[in-house]
């Protein structure tokens, strides 16, 4: 349902933002996403620790990656200067006690991918972070774990891991004052910054 | 001229301390704790303390501190001794005994030419109308606080046959703003020192088993890094500052490792490493979250939080790493270890709805019983007597600190005015 309102959304934008948009092709492969896939199978059973490349895609989200795909150009078009500039767009925001990236922000995700590919000498770090529900200590861990979920789909898409780092603050910092399910959804993610 | 007996069937005392900068080396820290203790505890003790004579004008009133203490145990009954006593004074125990006290504390404070305190008390057993102790000491004013914690570890001991933790410490953060302190205090919250200032989280600090160390986590470099740091000097050292984050330091009982949780290789996994320096060795390989390690009293076990199952729960393995035993088993979530020194119980937080809640479990078996009534408790932790747990928690909308007893009968609460209290260490025996 929200991949439903989500695409609707981005259409519109993609719509809106339409008349500067370049024909240019879709170059994603056609089954991607392994990494988060592999997170998806439900937390019951984390994959296999060494090497973390994680199981290949095991429940794989069925395809609607190629509309995914077509924001993601369109965002990148708008920014007019293709892949050099980073997209606007930092934080990826993660559902209660999930590592999985919502395909939501795969669009995100593959522009990150492209500035740093094509630039190599340019590093990330990628902070994860949690609502503020529970133990400092293990929050910290989950918040490392989402960092570490971006920075597997960064690597996959083929940046280098010395270009990146993940860490995690746990729910020291918050974005969102405040509990409830809102704030408590601000609060649950990853952020992409410059190092 | 004595105060009349007061003997409501529950007891609250509430007693504003303002910490003053005299004395105490290093810094003192300006904080207003204020330590209400609510609650009647099972079997107590009925102990009338006289006010010492002259302490108004020294810079502790040492029977208050020596009463606030007692009071915290939840074993003994104060009994307001009124003014007028001193160690000298000839005992009545016949009006003592009629107002309920089976023991009375008297005493006086001097100062002398040289500025140092002299210090005496008598501790009286009103049954057997016989002395238990007299006690007569010189002290600089700086270490008055320390004495008043030390008579009453004797009161208690000699009284209840226990051993006590008054003259211990504790460690936490406090957070004001975006400002951060990590202070060290008396166990009864006064006597604060500033050990670490900053502007980025600290969170989990440690003690090691001498108490001359702390190991924490600070965030000033953007991320989680274990530190180490000498308390007496002020000097610290980044110990463990790998690739992701570096947290949850635990110090071996005979100081000479530090258990740990690393994500250097992906996924928060738990470590050790030998403080002489070394390279740490990896102890899980779970494929899911490990951390919050905790050793044994025997220094053979490690008992840890991991997901491995689903949902985090408490395990424990043998120190050097092998299998995880898992240990908790209500609940869903269910983190936070500490194990009191005598081995017979685990202190725990477990979620419950969306409370979480402090938790207490005989090692041997036997039922989880809840402690409090709040819903968001953190770190519990042992008194090295394993009598006392200290907790951080939420109440009026601020994060304090409390102590209770094993029981859950008798709390009491810490509290920093317009700040935030969290993230409590109680410290060993002996400074």
């Amino acid at each position: 349902m929200t991949t439903i309102r989500t695409r609707a959304l981005l259409l519109s934008v993609a719509v809106l933002l339409g008349a500067c948009a370049s024909k240019v092709p879709l170059d994603t492969p056609a089954t991607p996403a392994a990494p988060a896939a592999a997170a998806a199978t439900p937390a019951a059973t984390p994959p296999a620790a060494p090497a973390g490349q994680g199981a290949a895609g095991a429940s794989g989200a069925p395809a609607p990656q190629s509309q995914v795909a077509g924001v993601d150009l369109t965002r990148d078009a708008a920014g007019g200067a293709g892949a050099t500039v980073l997209p606007r767009e930092r934080v990826v925001y993660f559902d209660f006690d999930s590592f999985v990236i919502r395909d939501e922000f795969r669009g995100m995700i593959d522009a990150h991918a492209r500035v740093l590919t094509a630039q190599r000498s340019r590093r990330m770090v990628i902070e994860g972070h949690t609502d503020d529900r529970g133990s400092r200590e293990y929050n910290l861990a989950l918040g490392q774990k989402r960092a570490e979920a971006v920075l597997r789909s960064l690597t996959l898409l083929g940046v280098q891991d010395s270009q990146l780092e993940a860490v995690s603050f746990g729910k020291e910092r918050p974005a969102v004052q405040g509990s409830g399910e809102e704030a408590w959804a601000r609060n649950r993610r990853a952020e992409l910054k410059d190092r | 001229m004595r105060a009349l007996p007061a003997d409501p069937s529950r007891r609250r005392c509430v007693a504003a301390l303002a910490i003053g900068a005299a004395g105490l080396g290093g810094g003192a820290a300006r904080a207003q704790f204020r330590v209400e203790i609510s609650g009647v505890g099972a079997t107590q003790l009925p102990l009338a303390v006289a006010a010492f004579a002259e302490e108004e004008k020294a810079p502790v009133r040492v029977s208050r501190v020596i009463r606030a203490n007692l009071e915290r145990s939840g074993l003994f009954r104060i009994i307001d001794g009124g003014a007028g006593l001193d160690e000298r004074s000839p005992l009545e125990a016949a009006a003592w005994r009629g107002r309920g006290a089976d023991a009375l504390l008297a005493g006086s404070l001097l100062r002398l030419a040289d500025g140092r305190w002299d210090l005496r008390c008598r501790l009286w057993d009103v049954l057997k109308n016989t002395e238990l102790f007299g006690r007569s000491l010189v002290v600089p004013a700086a270490d008055l606080r320390l004495a008043a914690h030390r008579l009453s570890d004797e009161i208690h001991e000699r009284l209840t046959g226990e051993r006590a933790a008054y003259a211990t410490r504790i460690a936490y953060v406090v957070r004001t703003g975006s400002r951060y302190t990590l202070r060290v205090t008396d166990a009864d919250g006064e006597g604060g020192q500033v050990a670490l200032a900053s502007n980025e989280p600290i969170i989990s600090p440690s003690w090691s088993p001498d108490g001359r160390f702390l190991a924490y986590v600070s965030f000033e470099t953007q991320k989680a890094v274990v530190w180490l740091q000498e308390l007496q000097s002020g000097e610290r050292r980044p110990l463990a500052n790998f690739r992701g984050s570096n947290s949850a330091p635990a110090f071996s009982p005979d100081g000479r490792t530090l258990a740990l949780a690393l994500s250097r290789e992906g996924l928060t996994q738990l470590f050790t490493m030998p403080l002489a320096g070394g390279s740490p060795t990896r102890l899980t390989q779970s494929g899911s979250i490990d951390t919050e390690p905790v050793y044994s009293p025997d220094g053979r076990l490690i008992y840890f939080v991991s997901d491995r199952g689903g949902s985090p729960q408490i395990y424990r393995m043998p120190a050097a790493g092998g299998p995880g035993e898992r240990v908790t088993f209500s609940g869903g979530y269910n983190v936070s270890p500490s194990l009191s020194a005598d081995g017979r119980h685990m202190a725990y937080v477990t979620r419950q709805g969306n409370a979480f809640r402090l938790a207490l479990q005989e090692l041997q078996g036997g039922p989880v019983r809840l402690l409090t009534d709040t819903s968001d408790d953190e770190r519990p932790g042992f008194a090295p007597n394993s009598r006392l747990i200290v907790y951080a928690t939420r109440a009026d909308r601020a994060d304090v600190l409390m102590t209770t007893t094993l029981d859950g009968r008798v709390k009491s609460r810490l509290v920093a005015s317009g700040s935030d209290v969290r993230e409590p260490a109680w410290g060993p025996f002996g400074r």
